[in-house]
C-alpha cells in the first residue's frame, strides 16, 4: 500500500492550517462555545464556501472536489488542532454514509448541497446509553403503503440540532437502512444536551412517526453502515491527532519559557522524559490514523483492523497527552482562562465518540483473529 | 566511468557484476577483486577502492548485488564501523594496512568504548594510555565487547591527559587484540547466554603509529564510529547472499556470518516475538478471554504503530524531505513493544510462566523472551538516554547544567575504580 504524504498534500495541509489559524484562533473558540448551537451559520458558510472544506471527498460529479480520505483527514486534522467550532465531521460523515447507501440519484440529489455548503447534515446512529454497533440499534422503520415512518430515539448526535438533513440509522422488517430526514420534519424533536466539550454539540432526537426515505435498498445498510462507522473511526482519529499534537507542542513551548529554581523547567529530566513519551504517544497515533485514511483510499485488505486500531490509538493518545499537557503548566492549567482545558474537554468526548478504545480494541481482534 | 545516475549506476553495476560474479571464487579472492573494481564501497573516494559516488545510489547498487546473488564486501561485526572510522580519521598508513583487509574479512574487530564506570556517560572512560619509551602503554578494563574473543584488533578508547576536561582528555587507538596484555572474559547474561566480553588491559603495547587522529581527539573519532554504529543498527545484512545455494564463496561467507552472529541467537526473544503470540493465545484456548483480547490488541497497536512510523520515516527520506520527528523514536518505542509483548506471553502461558527449557512453553521460548526483553530497553542507549535524546536534539529542550564538561577529569567525582 502506498503510503507517505505528497508534496501537494503537504502543500494543501499548510493551506489549511495557515486558514485555520487565522479564523479559529482561540479567542473565537471561546466565543462560539459560549453561542446557542456553538456555531455560527454564517462564519462557516463563508469559510466552507472558501476552502471547500465540506466538499473535499464528494466527488466531482456532485459538485465535490473529488479527493479521497487522505484529503478528508487533512481537513479534520487541522480543524481538530485549531479546535475549530463548526459542523464539520458531521456533516463530512453523513455524505460518506450517503455515498455508502444512497442510489445514485440519491446521491445526484444529495450531495451537491452539502458540497457547495448549504446543506449543514449530521449522522444519527447511537441510542440511549450509547453503542454504535448494528446491533445496538432499535429505533423501528415501519412502511406506511407508499413511504415509511421511523419511530423512536437517537443519542449523542452531532450538531443534531442544527443540522438540515439527518441520516439516522433504523430497524425496518428487512433490516437495517439509512434513512433521510429533514431537520425540520414534523414529528421530530430535538433536544441539546449538555456536553462538558462545549465546542462540540450533540443532541437527542425523538422520533414519532417521522416520515423518511431510505437512502438505497430498504434493509440492505448492513454493508454502507459497516463501512460508514469504519469511516467515521477513521476520521474521528485524524481530527483528534491533530488536537493532541497542538496541545504537545503548546505544552512544549510553555516548558520552555516557564523559569522554576533558576531555570527553564524544559531542563529537567522529568520534563524531558515526558516530553519524549508524548511525542512518542502521539508520532505512533499520527501513523495510525494516516495509515487509516490511506487504507479507505486505497481498500487495503486489512481496512477494518486498521481503522479500528486508529481510534483506539487516537482515544488513548489525545487524552493522555492532554493530561500530561494540563501537568505540565501546572496550576495554571487547571484555570479556565488557560486553552489547555479546551483541547481536554475535546479530547475527553472524542474518546468516547464512535466508541472509546476498548470498544475498538475489541473490534480490532474480530478483524484480526475473529 | 559511471554516470551517477539511477539508470547509470543500475546500467555499470549490472554490467560489471554479470561480466565477473562467480560463486567459485573463494570469498577473499572474490572480495579482492570487488575492491580493485570499485563496486566493493563505490561510494568511498577513488583513491580508497571507491568511486566517489553519492550514498543516496547505494540501495540502486545493492539491488543489483541482490538480484544476481553476490557476496559483497564484509559487513557482518564490527568491521564496517572500523573501515568507516579509518577512512576517515586515519593516516594513510593506517589505512593502506587496515582499510582493505577489514573489507575482505580478513581482519576481524572489536569496539573498546564502554567500561565498567562508564556506560552511557562512555566519555568519562578512565582507561589509561601513557606514553613510555617510543610505546603506548595501555591499562584498564573495558565491557560489553562484542566479538572480542575471536577479533584481531580492537577501537580503544583511552584517557591520555587526566588534567584536560572530560572530553578533551581522550584519544583513539587500533590495538593489537593478539598480545599478552589483552585477556578477554565471556560475560554471562541473565538470560544464561554469554554474547558480550570483558576485556583486561595490562601494559598491553600500542605502536604510536596505531593512535587515529590525535593526542587529545580521540572523542571525535569516537563519535564517528558511534554514528556509524546507530546507522547500520538495523541495516545489517545478516543473511548469506547465497542463503543456502552452492559455491564456495557462498559457503564462506556463511561461515563468516555464523561465527559472527552465534552468541546472538536470543536476539529475536529480546524484541518481545509479536509475531508468536496469536499463534499462542490460539493453542492456550485464551483468545476468547476479553482481558487478553484488550491486552492483545494494545500489544497490536503498539507493534502496527511502531512499524507505520518506521515507515514514515522512510518514505519522507527517499521523497528528499528533512527528518521528522518519527525518524527519532524507533529504539524507545521497541522497548514499549517488547515489554508489552513480554506481559502479553506472560498472560497467555499462566502458570507456565515460571517453566523454563524443555518444560516452559514452546520449549523455552517464551522463557527465553521473558528473561531477554530486559536487554532492549539498556543496549545501544538506554530509554532514558533516548528520552534526553529525543527531547534535547528533537524536541529543542535545554540541556542539564553539567558538572562535569569543564573541569579538570581529575577533579570529576567518579566510581571508585574497582
Amino acid at each position: 500500500m502506498k503510503f507517505g504524504f505528497s508534496g501537494e498534500q503537504e502543500e494543501f495541509r499548510g493551506v489549511m492550517r495557515r486558514f485555520l489559524a487565522e479564523r479559529s484562533p482561540t479567542t473565537e473558540v471561546r466565543r462560539l462555545m459560549e453561542t446557542p448551537d456553538g456555531w455560527e451559520r454564517e462564519g462557516w458558510r463563508a469559510l466552507n464556501t472558501q476552502l471547500g472544506l465540506t466538499a473535499v471527498h464528494i466527488p466531482e460529479t456532485h459538485g465535490g472536489q473529488g479527493f479521497g480520505y487522505s484529503e478528508l483527514g487533512i481537513v479534520l486534522e487541522e480543524a481538530g488542532r485549531a479546535l475549530l467550532c463548526a459542523p464539520l465531521l458531521a456533516t463530512a460523515l453523513a455524505a460518506s454514509a450517503i455515498m455508502n447507501a444512497g442510489t445514485a440519484e440519491q446521491q445526484a440529489a444529495l450531495l451537491p448541497g452539502i458540497a457547495a455548503g448549504d446543506t449543514v447534515a449530521t449522522l444519527a446512529v447511537a441510542e440511549d446509553g450509547g453503542g454504535w454497533e448494528a446491533a445496538d440499534v432499535r429505533l423501528t422503520a415501519t412502511g406506511t403503503g407508499g413511504g415509511w415512518r421511523l419511530d423512536g430515539a437517537k443519542g449523542y448526535v452531532l450538531d443534531g440540532t442544527t443540522a438540515d438533513l439527518i441520516v439516522v440509522l433504523a430497524r425496518g422488517p428487512r433490516g437495517l437502512s439509512f434513512f433521510t430526514v429533514a431537520g425540520d420534519a414534523a414529528g421530530l424533536s430535538r433536544r441539546a444536551l449538555r456536553t462538558i466539550d462545549t465546542t462540540r454539540r450533540l443532541a437527542r432526537l425523538t422520533f414519532a412517526g417521522v416520515a423518511a426515505a431510505p437512502l438505497g435498498a430498504a434493509g440492505g445498510a448492513g454493508v454502507p453502515f459497516a463501512r460508514t462507522m469504519l469511516q467515521a473511526a477513521a476520521m474521528l482519529a485524524s481530527e483528534m491527532v491533530g488536537g493532541a499534537e497542538r496541545l504537545r507542542e503548546d505544552a512544549l513551548a510553555y516548558a520552555k519559557m516557564r523559569y522554576q529554581f533558576g531555570r527553564p523547567i524544559a531542563s529537567f529530566q522529568s520534563l524531558k522524559h515526558k516530553a519524549a513519551d508524548m511525542l512518542v504517544d502521539v508520532e505512533l497515533a499520527k501513523a495510525a490514523a494516516y495509515y487509516a485514511a490511506a487504507a479507505l483510499d486505497e481498500g487495503d485488505e486489512e481496512l477494518g483492523m486498521v481503522c479500528h486500531l486508529a481510534k483506539a490509538a487516537a482515544s488513548e493518545a489525545y487524552l493522555q497527552t492532554a493530561i500530561h499537557a494540563v501537568q505540565i503548566h501546572g496550576g495554571i492549567g487547571f484555570t479556565w482562562d488557560n486553552d489547555t482545558q479546551l483541547w481536554f474537554k475535546r479530547a475527553k468526548g472524542s474518546e468516547v465518540l464512535f466508541g472509546d478504545a476498548h470498544a475498538h480494541r475489541e473490534a480490532m481482534m474480530r478483524h484480526m483473529a475473529a | 566511468m559511471t554516470e551517477f545516475t539511477e539508470e547509470g549506476v543500475r546500467a555499470a553495476a549490472r554490467a560489471w557484476l554479470e561480466a565477473n560474479w562467480s560463486p567459485d571464487y573463494g570469498l577473499v579472492e572474490w572480495r579482492n577483486r570487488l575492491i580493485d573494481s570499485g563496486w566493493g564501497v563505490p561510494h568511498w573516494p577513488r583513491a580508497w577502492y571507491g568511486q566517489d559516488m553519492p550514498s543516496g545510489l547505494l540501495p540502486v547498487v545493492d539491488e543489483e548485488f541482490g538480484r544476481i546473488g553476490a557476496v559483497t564486501v564484509a559487513t557482518a561485526g564490527i568491521r564496517r564501523l572500523a573501515a568507516a572510522t579509518i577512512l576517515e580519521h586515519g593516516t594513510d598508513l593506517q589505512k593502506e594496512k587496515f582499510l582493505r583487509r577489514s573489507l575482505t574479512g580478513e581482519d576481524t574487530w572489536c569496539q573498546l568504548f564502554s567500561e565498567p564506570g562508564s556506560g552511557s556517560d562512555v566519555a568519562g572512560a578512565v582507561t589509561r594510555a601513557d606514553f613510555k619509551g617510543n610505546r603506548w602503554v595501555i591499562n584498564g578494563q573495558k565491557v560489553w565487547t562484542s566479538s572480542a574473543h575471536h577479533a584481531d584488533w580492537g577501537l580503544l578508547l583511552a584517557r591520555t591527559d587526566w588534567d584536560a576536561p572530560k572530553h578533551k582528555g581522550l584519544s583513539y587507538f587500533i590495538l593489537d587484540m593478539r598480545q599478552p596484555g589483552v585477556e578477554v572474559r565471556q560475560i554471562r547474561q541473565m538470560n544464561g547466554h554469554a554474547s558480550f566480553n570483558q576485556v583486561f588491559i595490562t601494559d598491553a603495547d600500542v605502536p604510536p603509529e596505531h593512535l587515529v587522529s590525535e593526542v587529545g581527539k580521540g572523542w571525535a573519532v569516537t563519535t564517528t564510529t558511534l554514528m556509524h554504529e546507530r546507522r547500520s543498527a538495523d541495516g545489517l545484512r545478516n543473511d548469506s547472499a547465497g542463503y543456502d545455494r552452492p559455491g564456495r564463496c557462498y559457503a564462506e561467507e556463511r561461515d563468516e556470518i555464523a561465527t559472527v552472529q552465534e552468541p546472538y541467537k536470543w536476539y529475536p526473544q529480546r524484541r518481545g516475538r509479536v509475531d508468536l503470540v496469536l499463534q499462542r493465545a490460539r493453542e492456550t484456548g485464551k483468545l476468547g478471554d476479553p482481558m487478553v483480547r484488550q491486552e492483545i490488541a494494545r500489544l497490536m497497536i503498539l507493534a502496527r504503530t511502531a512499524e507505520w512510523t518506521a515507515r514514515r520515516a522512510r518514505v519522507a527520506a527517499a521523497a528528499g524531505r528533512p527528518p521528522g520527528p518519527e525518524g527519532s523514536l524507533g529504539k524507545l518505542v521497541a522497548s514499549h513493544v517488547a515489554r508489552a509483548a513480554a506481559r502479553v506471553h506472560t498472560q497467555l502461558s499462566g502458570a507456565d510462566a515460571m517453566l523454563a527449557g524443555e518444560d516452559g512453553p514452546m520449549g523455552g521460548v517464551i522463557a527465553e523472551i521473558l528473561v531477554s526483553v530486559p536487554a532492549i530497553s539498556i543496549a545501544g542507549g538506554t530509554d532514558e538516554i533516548q528520552r534526553n535524546i529525543i527531547a534535547e536534539r528533537v524536541l529543542g529542550m535545554p540541556k542539564e547544567p553539567n558538572t562535569d564538561a569543564t573541569r579538570p577529569f581529575r577533579d570529576v567525582p567518579r566510581n571508585a575504580v574497582r
